[in-house]
């Protein structure tokens, strides 16, 4: 108990730090663009396989389990639109970016830290949280959001050829899609998208700039930044929901 | 110059530095010696601020370190070249980039004028031409000389070294040496060595100071050290054969 408030604190230290100007702006833009490329780009391939997957088989499920006659075929199309940007594309995207992202800040962070970098950084009178993790939570921040919009639709369009796959009509699955859709899901999901995106960065960041000792422990590290992105993102997931939604 | 007065530091229950107090000079190589874990490198670290201290006063050129805010001390900080044991390049940095990094972040010079210093440091370390190689592709040697160059890339005034010579072969070490006290020399700055090496000790040993137990156990040059009559020191400089035969001739 005693050691979870210090480690909040030490967090909140952290990111006191981390959250001020920085030094040099052209060296700031570089680092955001490099992490932009790590962060998001890299993440896009990623993204699109599994987004593709799970709207096919989401499709697939929902067709199988309508079996009534009298409920249309459409709802098909609207269920899988709204089960992919209410909860599949903002949260499982997350769960699964937090697995690669978060163990990927953790390590080099870690790394860094272990091999002297950061004290290097230091004693070039260089504020070393915000030079490192700042960019890397803005670039977050940034792509997130992209990649959770391409996720939501390559979900659809594999919802379409999973559909096609057992007979759904696709002038079926179009209307569902378009069937009273409401904007605000949208909104709702880029929000929940973006504290998610800050909880991977920053929480990923914090265990890699805290670990100290060897090798193992930049492994201990990135498993804790895993496991405890992963925990908050489900806790965070039912906060906004219940704010927002409810 | 760095004065050094009544530093104590403890962790928990174990006293590291126990009422430290000592004088680096400038333009002199001053060496921090000591057997593994008697507190050289905790005192290096305190030195750059990296640890806090209990007790005592780090005064640079008269300016209270210890006493100062952070924004202070990174001012400070811009003025040290420190080179670390393992040499702490930005491995996702070339050589060029890790000694243009200092430049970029605290001048406003032109690319041109960042690549003229980079090539000064790199000749200086005799490094020429090795300015795209990662640092995963140098060697342990030209690892420290790269680390060098990135140090004095910012003319500092004063030069930090922990363990220069680790992992080096015996020709490497005496080159890495000799490079610290010519530049020690040339720009006059205060240099600080914490080595444990005997060869360093004989090699660049202006201002000595053995830590023994947490405290400046033994202080005076090279020549005063091979005459000393000092129990602990002589146990600690004279262990291996090759010494002890030193000391006896």
């Amino acid at each position: 108990m005693i050691k979870g408030i210090k480690n909040l604190g030490d967090y909140f230290i952290m990111m006191k730090k981390v959250i001020s100007r920085p030094e040099k702006y052209s060296m700031f833009f570089r680092q955001l663009r490099l992490e932009i490329n790590k962060i998001g780009l890299d993440s896009v391939g990623i993204v699109i396989i599994i987004s593709f997957f799970i709207g096919a088989v989401i499709t697939i499920q929902q067709y199988l389990n309508i079996e009534d006659p009298l409920i249309p075929k459409y709802l098909i199309g609207l269920v899988t639109r709204d089960a992919l940007i209410l909860e599949f594309s903002p949260t499982m995207i997350g769960l699964i970016l937090a697995g690669k992202i978060g163990s990927n800040i953790s390590s080099e962070i870690g790394t860094m830290r272990i091999t002297e970098q950061i004290d290097a950084l230091e004693i070039m009178g260089i504020n070393s949280a915000s030079f490192l993790v700042l960019p890397k939570i803005i670039a977050a921040i940034i792509s997130f959001p992209i990649l959770i919009i391409l996720s939501v639709s390559i979900g659809i369009i594999g919802g379409l050829f999973g559909g096609q796959s057992v007979g759904v009509l696709t002038s079926d699955f179009v209307q569902g899609l378009q069937y009273e859709f409401i904007p605000f899901y949208v909104t709702y999901s880029i929000i929940k998208t973006i504290v998610f995106a800050y909880l991977i960065t920053s929480i990923s960041a914090y265990f890699g700039y805290h670990t100290k000792g060897g090798a193992i422990n930049v492994g201990v590290s990135s498993t804790k930044a895993v496991v405890y992105s992963s925990i908050l993102i489900l806790i965070f997931n039912f906060i906004l929901t219940d704010l927002i939604l409810s | 110059m760095i004065i050094i007065e009544n530093i104590h530091k403890q962790f928990g229950e174990n006293k590291v530095l126990n009422n430290v107090s000592f004088d680096f000079e400038q333009g002199k190589t001053n060496l921090i010696i000591g057997e593994s874990g008697s507190g050289k490198t905790t005192l290096l670290k305190i030195l750059i601020g990296l640890h806090s201290l209990d007790e005592g006063n780090i005064i640079y050129d008269g300016r209270i370190f210890n006493q100062m805010k952070l924004k202070e001390k990174r001012q400070i900080r811009q003025e040290i070249g420190m080179l670390f044991q393992g040499g702490a390049l930005f491995d996702y940095m070339t050589v060029e980039e890790n000694i243009m990094f200092p430049l970029t972040m605290f001048t406003n010079q032109s690319t041109e004028e960042k690549l003229d210093r980079v090539n000064f440091c790199l000749k200086r370390v005799n490094l020429e031409n090795k300015n795209k190689l990662l640092p995963s592709e140098l060697s342990g040697g030209m690892l420290k000389r790269v680390a060098i160059a990135r140090a004095i890339s910012m003319n500092p005034k004063y030069l930090l070294c922990d363990e220069p010579n680790s992992g080096l072969d015996p020709k490497t070490a005496i080159l890495i040496d000799n490079l610290i006290k010519e530049i020690t020399e040339e720009y006059n700055i205060t240099t600080i060595v914490n080595t444990h090496d005997m060869n360093s000790v004989m090699q660049i040993g202006e201002n000595i100071a053995f830590i023994y137990n947490g405290t400046i156990w033994w202080k005076g040059n090279k020549e005063e050290l091979i005459n000393s009559n000092n129990r602990e020191l002589n146990e600690f400089v004279f262990a291996s054969e090759l010494f002890k035969r030193l000391k006896k001739s």
